[in-house]
């Protein structure tokens, strides 16, 4: 701050707190309204301290799931959830990976083709090709599988962009050097790119596992199988539960579960975590 | 800008290339090329002959009020969820880079919903806002006497998505707010205080206009999620209820799609998001070179 007034000051914390209180708020009853058996809830107003029912709520949600929706473990769900974002942001990084050395460091016919079309993806989400993306899964029969949850999420224009651009800032010297001790382009990208990239593969990795982990249309689509479903995708069926009430305190115990892996991601690596969202911007 | 000492090998790049483009032919561009495609034909209900019919899709599409609705509900939903986001994370911002010793402990509890699913925070709004137990809803019956339900009145789950997405999407800008206000040089801010410029006067003449290519980059970023990242927030609540109040133009192409088993339409429909998500990302793209340097 440039001058001292004590006004200001107490005006921008204040501030600052009721733009916490909001951002925190909806957490926290969802969180108080977890450990609370059902009929707590069932009348205005509803508590704001917590209950004594957590460990039942959570117990329940975690193996058996709710009744009228079908009844899916979200213990299941959480782990289908954790296979494919963490299946998801290693194969982005993979491809991209490999595809940003490719066009940096080769000069081969098409190249700037192949650029090109990886740049158009990012024009093509799947909200915009949903029914003949979904034909083409069929005909595949990838629907109901695994390679069909993971695989044409794989493809990232994002990742591909961030690995190009760090690799330019890269002097030409270390190429150089490699060559002469006679090194060939996968022991170069193996030896002294990858090292290299560790730091921004911490940060895109951060971002794309939280991608993955969020995906909701793409489940939605794909998978009819119990089995399958991803946790964020799931709690569409708790909320819609046919006629039944929405059980509301086991729905919030599954979005406060829901929640936890991608939100203790960010919380525990903050400053990666705002590096790769910066610069993949960018 | 380009590497000027480079490998070369017929076959390796190719190689290197090959998944990423493989996965982009056969589930990005191929689906997009029959997206573009059968928009021009009608299918008959069983799927075994189609006909040419032009742009008959597109009048079609265009003829239909429900899907003119949905435009409506689109730019109100993106204008506001867009002017909301910046205003509050653009003020916490200006707050947290003023309290130049607590902001990193403000950051963290501002920054964290980045994290959530938008079908998530749906989710904890629609609950807080649940006509018979919802908190919120609970307070703006007693505080104003106004009746929430959001069940029944299409104005107010159009404000229960609005609030909800604009609730997600408040971190996102709050960082780059954030480090935008912080590349800016402080010499400059000190130099208008000495000339008695007060903090009003220096945010509108000089801080504002400074974080100009930020907030360009952010209205883009913004109407794109808007548009396109927030169908499963609205899915997973109100699913376009009621009577299609909160039905968005990607909530519309699902269900044309996927409810209505309309091959043409829905694929008309999937050619105008593509012109408008292309428009957004050119206009991104254009202007990026003009943006602050973090």
């Amino acid at each position: 701050m440039v001058e001292n007034r004590p006004l200001a000051r107490a005006l921008t914390h204040f501030a600052l707190i009721m733009g916490v209180f909001f951002l925190c708020f909806p957490v926290w009853m969802a969180v108080v309204a977890s450990t609370h058996p059902a009929d707590a809830l069932s009348r205005a107003p509803i508590p704001l301290w917590f209950g004594n029912q957590a460990w039942e709520n959570y117990s329940t949600v975690l193996s058996g799931g709710i009744a009228a929706a079908g009844g899916v473990p979200v213990g299941q769900m959480l782990w289908n959830s954790a296979i494919m974002a963490l299946a998801v942001s290693f194969g982005k990084i993979a491809i991209s990976l490999l595809s940003a050395f490719a066009v940096v460091y080769f000069r081969f016919p098409l190249r700037m083709v192949f650029f090109w079309m990886i740049f158009i993806t990012l024009m093509l989400p799947v909200e915009v090709r949903i029914l003949p993306t979904y034909d083409v899964m069929v005909n595949l029969q990838l629907l109901n599988t695994w390679g069909g949850l993971i695989v044409p999420l794989v493809a990232s224009a994002t990742a591909t962009f961030l690995f190009r651009q760090f690799f330019l800032t890269i002097p030409d010297e270390l190429v150089e050097a490699a060559r002469i001790d006679r090194a060939g382009p996968m022991r170069f990208f193996w030896d002294i790119l990858l090292p290299l990239s560790r730091t921004n593969i911490a940060a895109i990795f951060i971002i794309l596992f939280i991608f993955g982990w969020n995906q909701y249309l793409w489940p939605l689509i794909i998978t009819t199988d119990e089995s399958l479903y991803t946790v964020v995708m799931g709690i569409r069926r708790m909320m819609n539960a046919g006629e039944a009430l929405p059980v509301w305190n086991l729905i919030m115990a599954t979005a406060v579960l829901a929640m936890l892996p991608p939100v203790m991601v960010v919380l525990a690596m903050q400053r990666l975590f705002v590096k790769g969202l910066v610069e993949s911007e960018k | 800008m380009e590497k000027r000492v480079f490998f070369r090998d017929p076959v390796l790049p190719y190689l290197l290339v090959a998944p990423q483009i493989v996965i982009t032919v056969v589930f990005f561009l191929w689906p997009s090329y029959q997206a573009l495609e059968s928009a021009l034909y009608v299918e008959d209900a069983f799927g075994f002959s189609r006909q040419f019919v032009g742009l008959d899709n597109f009048r079609a599409i265009f003829a239909d009020k429900v899907y003119l609705r949905a435009f409506g509900v689109t730019l109100v939903f993106g204008l506001s969820v867009t002017v909301l986001t910046m205003a509050l994370s653009l003020g916490l911002a200006v707050a947290a880079d003023r309290v130049l010793r607590a902001s990193t402990a403000y950051r963290t509890f501002l920054i964290w919903p980045y994290a959530v699913a938008p079908a998530i925070a749906g989710v904890l709004w629609y609950f807080m806002m649940n006509p018979t137990i919802g908190i919120v809803a609970y307070w703006i019956e007693a505080l104003s006497g106004t009746e929430w339900n959001h069940y029944v009145n299409g104005n107010q789950a159009l404000i229960l998505v609005i609030i909800a997405a604009t609730w997600k999407q408040i971190s996102y800008n709050f960082l780059f707010f954030l480090a935008g206000l912080q590349s800016i040089p402080r010499a400059l801010v000190e130099a208008a205080a000495i000339d008695r410029a007060g903090p009003a006067r220096r945010f509108w003449t000089i801080i504002f206009p400074l974080l100009a290519p930020t907030t360009f980059f952010l209205l883009v970023v913004n109407l794109v999620y808007a548009f396109f990242d927030t169908f499963s927030l609205i899915d997973a609540t109100t699913n376009g209820g009621p009577a299609n109040a909160t039905s968005t133009l990607v909530v519309k192409v699902y269900q044309s799609g996927f409810v209505g088993q309309d091959y043409g339409a829905s694929a008309a429909q999937s050619v105008v998001l593509m012109v408008i998500v292309m428009a957004m990302t050119v206009l991104q793209f254009r202007y990026i070179d003009r943006r602050v340097n973090y």
